[in-house]
């Protein structure tokens, strides 16, 4: 019985470095959206300090006078990497789940008969390195909790393989023991004191104590990962086919938006993506939600939130359609006077794509019936020529303060790496 | 220059949009005798990689090497599951920075240009080579 977790070390920063060889060594951070906080850091960045989600402007005279290397998130590039990684597990191994963009969750039950797991992970551990450039690390646990724990010990131990397995008693005692229960797997900051107060301050004290006792004190949920602790699996390898319940595009803005003439092309520049993805995921959906607000950080200023729903009776995923309702959202929410800096748009109520109900009664915004329309728009934009709606924002996606962001080496032709 | 027809462009990855080739008209008469014979059509993709998720493409800038065909702003195709051996072209970077050259294991090692206009590259004490990957192919357009 034998699961694996797999996360890419310092995945964003590990990409920046794929493409540039001469950062070698060199401490990196990459920023949120709009360059607000440091989101990942080199090995190098993380031993000088920087922490976490720190505000970039608190650190970054410090960081960058120390020769330090700063990268707007490039998204497109990571999401790329993150794919070819995920693609050479899955050649691998048969149970693949993709937990996130850089970890995912590997069931090795059938193959541990053949293979020697930790062999086999080293070896899948250093091809995918060779092929992608992404250094990645390997726990192995009888249960998904575990593998995260079994991951954290690579840390802690200093691994030089980064693999590193438990399976019997005493390994997973000795994980445990060395493991402070915040760093549990779904173990929050609040549960977290509680647990405390009751003397409970390593994983093992917590695995120690009887499920049936956590579940009457706690929860459910608290109970399912003391059982996982105690290498008892009650959570399995999901596939990734279960679909999506809904889409969401927003973004905060790097300069305040305070008009309708500004603020509606960027929302529907968020429709037309998240239209997109919709046709991506193969649905249609009846439910469109708009928010716009202020920022609740400078609260001398004026404050707004507005929400609102259309409801479409016959489900679409037609970009004109969902433009249509992003505007009726839109207006009726919108109040000027206001410093707007962040707005978004939510997708919602789906059906697959393939099924149709029909609306009993004649429905006022008919969806657009040709869907070869949209899958040509979208076979276009998927090459160099952007496509654009007549009320989209085509100068910029979302009015960004992005300036430090690499080429997106591996998805255009236009920003290849070059070599001499 | 003698040249042979390999066949059609695959169209499913050419974003314009397209004519299809055969069009069968479901209302009457005999169908076309050709729709037996369709095949997939040839796709560059499947010619030129062989493993997608460790094979990128680069640029290469500059003539040295010509030799091997390789002209100044080619798209190359490297794949990096592929051990280089002596002679094979790859992509390796050194101080820093990368370069295609030709890579030899012997006499003494070095990457070589293909080009007599360039001087090898032997690799000196305390300098650092990582060879990336091998170039599979070459795409010049003219």
């Amino acid at each position: 019985m034998a699961l694996a977790l797999v996360d890419c070390e310092s995945f964003y920063a590990s990409c920046e470095r794929i493409f540039r060889p001469d950062l070698k060594n060199i401490p990196i951070v990459v920023l949120s959206n709009n360059d607000g906080c440091v989101i990942a850091r080199s090995t190098e960045a993380k031993r000088m300090g920087i922490g976490m989600g720190v505000p970039w402007f608190k650190v970054k005279k410090d960081f960058l006078s120390q020769g330090g290397e700063v990268f707007s998130s490039n998204f497109t590039f990571y999401g790329d990497m993150s794919a070819r990684v995920m693609n050479i597990l899955e050649g691998f191994v048969p149970e693949v789940e993709v937990y996130s963009i850089d970890e995912a969750f590997l069931g090795l039950d059938s193959l541990e008969e053949h293979y020697n797991l930790y062999d086999f992970s080293c070896h899948m551990r250093s091809l995918i390195r060779r092929w992608t450039g992404v250094p990645v690390r390997i726990g192995i646990a009888p249960t998904k909790t575990l593998t995260k724990i079994a991951l954290n010990e690579v840390k802690r131990l200093n691994v030089p393989t980064k693999v590193h397995q438990i399976s019997t008693r005493q390994e997973i005692r000795e994980a445990l023991v060395n493991t402070p229960v915040n760093e549990v797997w779904g173990v929050g900051r609040r549960l977290t004191e509680h647990l405390n107060k009751a003397k409970i301050t390593n994983a093992l004290q917590l695995a120690e104590i009887d499920p049936q006792h956590v579940r009457r004190k706690f929860n459910v949920v608290l109970e399912r990962t003391v059982r996982e602790l105690r290498g008892q699996r009650c959570l399995n390898i999901e596939d990734n086919i279960s679909a999506k319940k809904q889409i969401v595009v927003s973004r905060s803005f790097g300069a305040r938006v305070t008009d309708l003439k500004t603020l509606r092309p960027i929302v529907s520049n968020f429709a037309v993506r998240a239209t997109e993805k919709l046709r991506y995921e193969k649905q249609k959906c009846s439910q469109v939600s708009v928010f716009v607000r202020t920022s609740p950080f400078s609260d001398h200023k004026p404050q707004h939130r507005g929400y609102k729903t259309i409801e479409l009776f016959t489900p679409t995923n037609d970009t004109r359609d969902i433009l249509m309702a992003a505007k009726q959202a839109l207006l009726p929410i919108f109040r000027s006077g206001y410093d707007y800096a962040k707005a978004g748009i939510l997708l919602s109520r789906f059906t697959n794509e393939t099924t149709k109900q029909y609306s009993l009664f004649k429905d006022p915004n008919e969806p657009k019936e040709n869907s070869k329309f949209m899958e040509y728009i979208d076979q276009l934009n998927n090459y160099e020529t952007q496509i654009y709606f007549a009320s989209q924002n085509t100068r910029s996606w979302s009015p960004m303060k992005q300036n430090m962001t690499s080429p997106k080496y591996t998805t255009s032709w236009y920003e290849l790496p070059v070599v001499s | 220059m003698k040249v042979n027809y390999i066949g059609k462009i695959s169209e499913e990855n050419l974003p314009a949009i397209f004519v299809p080739y055969f069009l069968e008209s479901v209302h009457a008469g005999f169908p076309s005798p050709a729709s037996d014979y369709i095949e997939s059509p040839i796709d560059l993709n499947k010619h030129l990689i062989k493993n997608g998720a460790a094979t990128f493409l680069v640029r290469a800038q500059g003539q040295s090497m010509l030799g091997s065909g390789i002209t100044d702003q080619a798209v190359l195709v490297v794949d990096r599951s592929i051990k280089p051996t002596h002679n094979s072209i790859v992509v390796a970077s050194i101080d820093g920075e990368f370069v295609c050259k030709r890579l030899k294991l012997k006499p003494k090692m070095c990457l070589m240009p293909d080009n007599p206009d360039y001087p090898p590259i032997f690799i000196n004490h305390g300098q650092e080579l990582e060879i990336v990957g091998t170039v599979t192919a070459a795409i010049n357009k003219f």
